[in-house]
């Protein structure tokens, strides 16, 4: 491939021998790319912030022989700049950074809605348009809808009756009806599946309308069905601070 | 792959920091090439750092004795502590001879997404020695990339109510280098940094 160029988020690095970082990124076109930076981490490096966690940048790549290498960077939006300022959102955008390379771990598999899921949820979260835990909250549910494992907060996973349903099943895949009830199932309250619907369709106005009970119950909910589905858990997701 | 013990060798020296499996076996080849005394050096080093080093009990840094040679020296102010990452970045601002204060090191930076929260670092240590001390400021040295500005974040909101002066070291631009090749954010800090020039 040579030399190309890529819009990207920059997910997480790693130091690499002095003055070097290795550098995941989600990148539009090529999907998840681990690349080398080199002299990043020298004061005087050209590269300064650009390649910084939850940077959204356009960069041109080399083609290496098992890591590709950045030769230029632009910044495009300075989200990490914006959200390390602010601690609890710190850690919500490490939650969207760390679930993106979980989701994309399939390196150079094209993954355009991950991708902007991504930078969607940054943008949120640094443009402080809604609530920042709902902002995570609903996009791990459409990164897991992404990922093919759409939960169902209405009809029945299994039968596909209509719902709403009493029933929830993390091992079913969502609401289930009380013919297919799997053993453990939980009752979540139906206002929480009717919010987890609105997070997962980005019906924002009804979204915030919803009582922060049933925010905490959606939030357990996402999480379990998060962790269920990762083979383990997220690191960052015990870390997030929801204010 | 290379036989028992070459191998071991070459394994342990890759799980170094910053050394990847083709430096590891350039060292390991080094070592076995090497005068028997030049190696005997290096492990009775090895062995003393291990058996005489440990952390001091106040802040956290290197120290042969139970506090560091900083902790122990009573011309250092008081009133100021500087709060870094790591025992190097202590070497580093000794370096500039610029700073009388003491340290508190807090043994890395917050990072969510590798799993270190608050409670992996010595902050809860921080926090008790200023309890009840005559610090009046604290300066928040951590490292100037994003993780440690989320670090200097979460510490400015813990540091808030005890009514200290809480300071950052300035960010901004590199000596030496041209302000056209200055990232955004570097050059926001630096006008944010910016300080008036009465000379
Ligand atoms: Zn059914
Ligand atoms: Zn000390």
């Amino acid at each position: 491939m040579g030399l190309y160029r890529d819009e990207a988020v920059v997910l997480r690095t790693h130091k690499l021998g002095e003055a070097d970082r290795i550098v995941t990124l989600l990148t539009r076109e090529h999907g998840q790319v681990r690349a080398v930076a080199k002299g990043v981490r020298r004061t005087m490096s050209k590269f300064g912030a650009r390649l910084e966690p939850a940077m959204h940048v356009d960069l041109q790549l080399h083609t290496g022989r098992s890591l590709d290498i950045i030769t230029q960077a632009e910044t495009l939006h300075s989200y990490g700049d914006v959200l390390s300022g602010d601690y609890s959102k710190w850690t919500m955008a490490n939650a969207v950074l760390e679930t993106a390379e979980r989701f994309t771990a399939l390196v150079e598999e094209p993954a355009l809605q991950q991708f902007l899921l991504v930078v969607g949820a940054l943008r949120t979260l640094a443009e402080s348009a809604y609530d920042p835990a709902m902002v995570l909250d609903a996009f791990l549910i459409r990164s897991l809808a992404v990922g093919g494992y759409a939960p169902s907060f209405d009809a029945c996973s299994r039968c596909g009756a209509p719902g709403p349903h009493k029933w929830f099943s993390l091992a079913g895949g969502g609401s289930v009806c009380g013919e297919c009830r799997p053993p453990a199932t939980a009752t979540p309250a139906s206002e929480t599946l009717t919010l987890l619907g609105n997070l997962m369709e980005g019906d924002w106005e009804s979204a915030v309308a919803s009582e922060a009970r049933h925010q905490r119950e959606a939030h357990g909910i996402v999480a379990a069905y998060l962790s269920w589905h990762l083979e383990h858990g997220l690191r960052s997701l015990p870390l997030v601070e929801r204010t | 792959m290379y036989e028992g013990v070459v191998q071991d060798l070459i394994d342990e020296l890759g799980r170094l920091p910053g050394v990847g499996p083709k430096s590891a076996q350039r060292i390991a080849f080094h070592i076995l090439q090497a005068d028997p005394v030049d190696v005997r050096r290096l492990v009775d080093v090895l062995r003393e750092v291990k058996e005489r080093v440990r952390f001091c009990s106040v802040c956290g840094n290197v120290a042969e004795e139970d506090q560091c040679r900083i902790c122990r020296d009573g011309r250092r102010d008081h009133t100021v502590i500087c709060v870094v990452e790591e025992s190097k970045d202590v070497v580093a601002i000794e370096k500039t001879r610029e700073f009388r204060g003491r340290y508190h090191v807090l043994g890395g930076a917050i990072s969510p997404i590798e799993g270190i929260g608050p409670d992996n670092l010595r902050i809860k240590e921080l926090m008790v020695r200023l309890a009840d001390s005559d610090v009046t400021e604290v300066i928040l040295a951590t490292d100037p990339n994003l993780e440690g500005e989320a670090t200097a974040t979460y510490l400015a909101r813990m540091l808030k109510p005890l009514g200290l002066r809480v300071t950052r070291l300035a960010s901004g631009l590199p000596v030496g280098g041209d302000l056209e090749y200055a990232d955004e954010v570097t050059l926001g800090r630096a006008f944010e940094g910016r300080r008036s020039f009465d000379h």
